[in-house]
């Protein structure tokens, strides 16, 4: 699904990712923890291609084709789909515009037609109701004045919506409500899929027992400095990442 | 060329029959017509705006016109229910018209003993208010008016519905000037809306609007007021609006400037008792080679008054546009609250903004802020909508017609939001591709619900 292999980025001339190696096949579910600051944001920005994230050294493939060089909107149409930690307000943009507008994009990509906009509406009614959002929504501005929640939530819409291939959910989790939670894992697990892999970067195991992971990673200083199953988690929570990083530190 | 304008614009003046009514405003300002001096790129107030456009034509009075169907469409404002008065070529339709059968609305030839003695009373009243913010095309203004419209809401009085007043201009054997003035009074406690809207068919024409509007919103009043330039992009507009508010009154309004050859509009908001709020939103969005100027003063005369003024413009192609928001507050004025924000995004290297607050503040324990930028789209919504699929260049329509939309979508009347964004989605998105999903509220059928 994707590969990705020895990365460097910087951000205005800081390394932040320091060679970082990950391996992800087709329907697996892999976790990301860590430290604040480690670097799982830019992992997930740099992956998506967004502008001021330099990618120094490495290479990512994702089903066969370098991304690297892509621009962001063509990594998103070939299935790559990052929900942000800090999901962007754009006053006067309708949602449901918005919606339309990269759900016709995907499609035109994949040599789909577009939805026509009433058969699109209704779509979008069931995923808001997915996800337990007011319909209200779809009328509102991009995330404009929504609660911390409700944005988690509007990401995971669009992740239903747009059906990628590589869902990098970056902590989605943050900010919810115990049932929001439970909202958001449903959603999730209801798209497992064969063919669709996940990264989840969580600081909460909790949402672990929702969306049970294939692997966990640990990503501290810029590399993955330690990879196991589940279990790792528990482990994590118990001890922390001083223990880790030591032994990294001794390592290098 | 200026000269020339000046005498013929007088001898336009003097052919026209005259109201009885009228007669002394029009002697007084074919004087001070004729004593001012043209502006210069010298004048201050016209420094970033060439009359040339202007001055290229000699405008005389224009024969009487039929309505046509883009006039009619031109006229409707789906969805708004208004009470409506419609000048086509400077003479009332009366096919078009309706509000005349409203006690509230007459014209100054049709106005009774009463409704004229108001008119001797307030017409040029509210104009002479703020010093130095009156020029000299309200003067020829003065000196042509044969003809107006007089609105007067009564005391606790509240207009049913709104009130749409719309000067409207289509083509004429040669070209020609229409001068617009209305006069709206409400009394204690009254409350309205009225929308002055201004527009055109498609058929070449040359013509010169010259607009005056003077408004007085007495105590506990309310104005839900919306002035609306949607004319040709050959039409030269140059028009003002003067408030006088009363105690604990309210001025809300909405400015829109698509573009013209020329489209100048003043405004000026005289805060005359303590207590009153102007809240006042406005959007300029010129394209080609169109010129919008924006020149708005809000005269904080007495203690206790907030206004806040908001205003976005984006400049496309070669076009031009200039704003210069005055906040004059006066010694007496304390506790006043002064708020005026103006962003500005330009679209290509060749358009130009020249946007300015102008700050006069005499009175200590006032706030005031203020704020004036050009923008770039921003880059975190950019890359958001990217991230998604959507192209680069559709993301910009969309963010740029957002920028604009925010201001719609806040306005109090869906009808005219749903009015003005089809209108808006055809400027920003002129490749038809990049525009598909401007619209989509209306497409999908939501578009007016839970505003
Ligand atoms: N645009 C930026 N400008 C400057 N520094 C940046 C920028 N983006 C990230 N960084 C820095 O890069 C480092 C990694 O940040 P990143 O957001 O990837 O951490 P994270 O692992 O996601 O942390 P958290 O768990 O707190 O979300 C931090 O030191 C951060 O300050
Ligand atoms: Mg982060």
């Amino acid at each position: 699904m994707i590969s990705i292999k020895n990365l460097h980025a910087n951000v205005e001339d800081k390394q932040i990712l320091k060679g970082l190696n990950l391996e992800i096949g087709p329907g697996e579910v892999h976790a990301i923890m860590g430290p604040n600051g480690a670097g799982k944001s830019t992992l997930g920005n740099v992956l998506s291609g967004r502008d001021g994230y330099e990618v120094t050294e490495g290479s990512v493939v994702l089903n066969g084709k370098d991304i690297l060089e892509m621009e962001p909107e063509e990594r998103a149409r070939e299935g790559l789909f990052l929900a942000f930690q800090y999901p962007v307000e754009i006053p006067g943009v309708s949602n449901l515009e918005f919606l339309k507008a990269s759900v016709d994009a995907v499609r035109a990509h994949q040599g789909k037609d577009a939805l026509d906009s009433v058969q699109f509406l209704k779509l979008a009614r069931e995923k808001c109701k997915a996800v337990n959002l007011d319909a209200s929504f779809l009328k509102r501005g991009v995330n404009e004045g929504f609660s911390g929640g409700e944005k988690k939530r509007n990401e995971l819409m669009q992740m239903m919506l747009l059906e990628p291939e590589l869902c990098i959910l970056d902590e989605t989790d943050s900010g919810l409500d115990i049932d929001a939670l439970q909202v958001v894992a449903e959603g999730v697990n209801a798209m497992r899929d064969p063919k669709r892999s996940f990264i989840v970067v969580t600081h909460y195991q909790r949402l672990l027992d929702y969306i049970v992971p294939d692997y966990v990673h640990v990503l501290a200083n810029g590399r993955i400095v330690k990879s196991g199953g589940k279990e790792l988690a528990l482990e994590l929570e118990e001890k922390g990442y001083g223990w880790l990083e030591n032994s990294d530190n001794g390592a290098a | 060329m200026a000269e020339q304008f000046q005498t013929q614009q007088l001898a336009l003046a003097n052919s026209v029959a005259q109201l009885p009514l009228l007669t002394t405003l029009n002697a007084q300002g074919r004087e001070a017509f004729a004593e001012a001096a043209m502006p210069t790129r010298k004048t201050e107030a016209w420094k970033y705006t060439s009359l040339t456009a202007l001055l290229a034509n000699e405008y005389g009075a224009p024969a009487v016109a039929g309505s046509n169907e883009q006039l009619t469409a031109a006229a409707t404002i789906n969805g708004l229910d208004a009470a409506r008065l419609v000048f086509v070529n400077g003479q009332l339709s009366n096919e078009l018209s309706d509000a005349l059968a409203l006690q509230q609305v007459t014209l100054f030839s049709q106005a009774n003993d009463g409704q004229q003695a108001l008119i001797s009373e307030k017409l040029n009243s509210v104009l002479t208010q703020a010093q130095g913010s009156e020029h000299l095309f309200n003067d020829l203004n003065n000196a042509n008016v044969n003809e107006g419209v007089l609105i007067h809401v009564g005391k606790n009085e509240r207009l049913q519905q709104p009130l749409q007043i719309s000067y409207l201009t289509t083509q004429n054997a040669n070209p020609f000037a229409v001068t617009a003035r209305i006069l709206l009074v409400m009394e204690t406690g009254a409350d309205a809306t009225v929308v002055e809207h201004y527009g055109s068919d498609e058929h070449a024409q040359v013509n010169f609007t010259n607009a005056l509007t003077e408004i007085l919103v007495g105590d506990n009043a309310r104005l839900q007021h919306y002035r609306l330039n949607l004319m040709q992009e050959e039409s030269l507009h140059i028009g003002s609006t003067h408030i006088d508010l009363g105690r604990d009154s309210q001025y809300n309004a909405f400015h829109l400037a698509l573009g013209s050859r020329i489209t100048r509009s003043d405004l000026v908001v005289n805060h005359n008792k303590g207590g009153s709020h102007c809240e006042i939103s406005g959007v300029y969005i010129p394209q080609n080679q169109q010129l919008v100027d924006f020149h708005t003063c809000i005269e904080h005369k007495v203690a206790h008054c907030t206004s806040n003024e908001v205003f976005r413009g984006i400049m496309n192609d070669k076009a031009k546009a200039v704003f210069n928001g005055r906040i004059h507050i006066h010694p007496q004025a304390q506790k006043t609250l002064a708020e005026l924000s103006n962003k500005n995004l330009l679209l290509t290297n060749s358009a130009e903004i020249n946007t300015k607050p102008e700050l006069e503040i005499y009175a200590d324990d006032v706030k005031c802020a203020h704020g004036a930028t050009v923008a770039q789209l921003d880059e975190k919504g950019l890359f958001y909508l990217r991230s998604r699929g959507i192209s680069k260049r559709e993301a910009e329509v969309i963010m740029s017609f957002g920028f604009i939309n925010e201001l719609l979508e806040a306005l109090p009347d869906e009808a005219i939001t749903n009015l003005l964004r089809p209108i808006l989605a055809q400027r920003f998105g002129r490749e038809q591709d990049l525009a598909l999903h401007l619209l989509e509220n209306e497409a999908a059928g939501i578009a007016g619900e839970n505003a």
